[in-house]
């Protein structure tokens, strides 16, 4: 049955179903239990699941991190939750260095099926050790699979289908995004992994983005519609894999890029992005490729500064009619 | 150390000024003038006002996110940590760092980290460059029991026991890493044991009275510029407050609070000290206050223009 929920409760009811179903799932990470979730995503799941596998651990993201990677091989199916991105680099090491790579050294003997949750995003005057987007870094790294919910069918989606991924799966989960409502069909049948899904069809433009900016760029849409520019936007969803296919069918058909990312530019999953679409479909493009991503400081605190480091919708707008003027 | 009226009477007021800022920052937040992320020191200012109290303006300090309370002790202008959090030029970071970021150079005061546990390396590294330049000065390090499970803690231990630095580690142990009892996340819960085992000198004191902390900082510093490496000091104490605006408190229960409530720090140096002149400092420190906030409010807004600023040294900085 179709139900208008939140983000947070998308999450929430997908996590539950998952531990109902599977008994070797467990949540594990900092605050989940007594808290109930520094994002009240598992508020009162301690009383529903118990201590056993609902487990509060110190603040230590490398040793609990890797000991998700350490009880996967072990054959349960572990779901490490991490605070905040930025917190996410104490357990970078054993990110990369054991989780990415544990498959390909061990010559195919070892996969690893973890998956971990994690927030990410800006928006919130939290500051600059708080505050990033680095998704973009971790689609970095052969060995991840790196998803980025925007919607609330793929915040309850999204974990299942990492779950049933044999390999390291990290979601990210934009902080602003917790409180926004949609609607959930639990029946749907969930878009793959490495899909992008078309969220806006049309013809004159494709933005191609994901997470909260998917909202800031449908967003701008609307505002470009009134103005005749009809844009296509696309959930990328996510970002490794990325869905080269639904991506060079919408430059193929309007032959005109913007890509809206949170993340910095330089070094970036919209430059990847960019160099795909160069080497894939260069021929089909009318006009250079555009970028809005998030200017290139650490996120400062004070709201009218963090307001103009993030990409939004103004600039989408403003940039979608710079790429427009070029014939 | 010796204790009298005077000594008394500066304690009281310095954390009396803690505590009042604290409400008044709550107020501001319901207010939406300070946003962002706030964590309140109320319950714990003897901690901050005895350790500060054994340091000269040499000293340096690396604090925590929950830092007002170190940078009032250490004589950051009240204006300009209010100011701070309402995002204003004129504040301590320029508000670019808000309530978990308070630096200041004047007062050799480093902040401010926001990763638990971030803190400990730089004042290892701090301590360790005043050792190689010959500087006859201490660092201070404060951060909580929570820091204790990461690895950045340990190693920092190990390297300052082993390189005999000169710094002074305080462990602000109030039982809770935001909603996770101590209890639930590590099997040794006296912390001080833990540096211990780093050969380091430790003690685990009441955090709640003044003038234990006052007594055990100071005969810390002169270990240490006595040269004989770090000292480690965990206070017993704890957060009257939520963890931050966004705490339920679902965790502990009211008597818990109740029972920590009676030895606060406030009450309890006036119990030994009733000479105390407590309605002089109320109306001084509103005086204070009343006008930190006046400072924040008039502050102006940084030019947007200026956003990319400070991300690498100006030209010609050296
Ligand atoms: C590395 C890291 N992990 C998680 C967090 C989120 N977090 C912020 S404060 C906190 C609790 C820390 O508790 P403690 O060190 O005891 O300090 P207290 O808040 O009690 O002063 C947590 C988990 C963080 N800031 N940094
Ligand atoms: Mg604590």
């Amino acid at each position: 049955m179709n139900s208008i929920i939140t983000y947070r409760e998308a999450v929430r009811q997908a996590l539950r179903e998952a531990m109902e179903q599977d008994e070797r799932v467990f949540l594990m990470g900092e605050d989940v239990g007594h808290y109930g979730g520094s994002y009240a995503v598992s508020m009162g799941f301690l009383a529903l699941f118990g201590p056993q596998r609902i487990i509060d651990t110190p603040l230590s993201e490398s040793a609990f991190t890797g000991a998700g990677i350490g009880a996967a091989l072990g054959g349960m199916r572990p779901i490490v939750e991490i605070m905040t991105v930025n917190f996410s680099l104490l357990a970078l090491d054993q990110i990369m260095n054991n989780a990415a790579t544990l498959l390909h050294m061990s010559g195919g003997q070892f996969n690893v099926p973890l998956v971990i949750r994690m927030a990410t995003g800006g928006g919130k005057q939290l500051a600059a050790q708080h505050s990033h987007s680095l998704e973009g870094w971790y689609a970095h790294i052969p060995g991840l699979k790196v998803l980025t919910p925007a919607t609330i069918q793929d915040a309850y989606n999204m974990l299942g289908l990492a779950l049933r991924d044999p390999d390291p799966v990290l979601i990210f989960e934009n902080s602003m995004l917790y409180n926004t409502k949609g609607v959930l069909d639990p029946q749907i049948q969930p878009l793959m992994i490495g899909k992008a899904r078309v969220q806006r069809a049309g013809k004159d433009l494709t933005i191609l983005t994901y997470g909260i900016s998917l909202f800031k760029s449908l967003e701008a849409a609307s505002a470009l519609m009134k103005e005749g520019i009809d844009v296509e936007v696309i959930d990328l969803r996510s970002l490794r894999p990325l869905d080269d296919e639904t991506i060079m069918k919408s430059v193929a058909k309007t032959h005109r890029v913007l890509i809206v990312d949170e993340g910095w530019k330089s070094g970036s999953i919209s430059a990847e992005i960019m160099a795909r679409i160069n080497e894939q479909a260069f021929y089909e493009l009318d006009a250079p490729m555009q970028r809005v991503c998030t200017v290139e400081v650490p996120i400062p605190y004070a709201a009218h500064l963090e307001q103009a480091a993030l990409p939004q919708a103004e600039k989408i707008i403003a940039m979608a009619k710079k790429i427009m003027e070029k014939q | 150390m010796d204790m009298n009226l005077d000594l008394a009477n500066k304690f009281y007021r310095q954390m009396l000024l803690i505590r009042r800022f604290e409400e008044k920052c709550v107020e501001m937040y319901s207010k939406e003038k300070i946003r962002g992320f706030l964590h309140l020191y109320i319950g714990e200012e003897a901690v901050a006002v005895g350790v500060m109290n054994a340091l000269t303006s040499d000293d340096a300090i690396f604090a925590t996110y929950r830092e007002h309370g170190q940078a009032l002790a250490r004589g950051v202008p009240p204006n300009k940590i209010m100011a701070e959090m309402f995002g204003k030029v004129q504040g301590c970071s320029r508000g670019r760092g808000g309530s978990m970021h308070l630096f200041d150079a004047k007062t050799r005061f480093y902040g401010g980290s926001a990763i638990v546990s971030g803190g400990l390396p730089l004042a290892v590294g701090m301590a360790l460059s005043d050792q190689m330049m010959k500087r006859d000065r201490v660092t201070v390090c404060f951060f909580g029991d929570g820091a204790v499970a990461e690895g950045e803690f340990h190693e920092s231990l190990n390297l300052a026991s082993l390189w005999k630095l000169p710094i002074l580690f305080i462990c602000e142990n109030n039982l809770y890493a935001m909603g996770t009892a101590l209890k639930f996340t590590e099997s040794e819960t006296n912390i001080s044991l833990k540096a211990a085992s780093y050969r380091i000198d430790s003690s685990q004191v009441d955090g709640m009275d003044i003038i234990t902390v006052a007594q055990a900082a100071q005969e810390a510093v002169a270990k240490i510029k006595n040269g004989n490496g770090p000292v480690f000091i965990e206070c017993l104490t704890y957060r009257f407050r939520a963890h931050s605006m966004f705490d339920a408190e679902l965790y502990r229960d009211k008597t818990e609070v109740a029972v920590w409530k009676e030895k606060d720090p406030l009450v309890i140096l006036h119990q030994q000290w009733t000479g105390i002149n407590i309605d002089k400092y109320e109306n001084e420190i509103a005086l204070i206050i009343d006008e930190a906030v006046a400072f924040a409010e008039n502050g102006t807004l940084e030019s947007i223009d200026d956003l990319e600023k400070y991300v690498y040294s100006a030209e010609g900085v050296q």
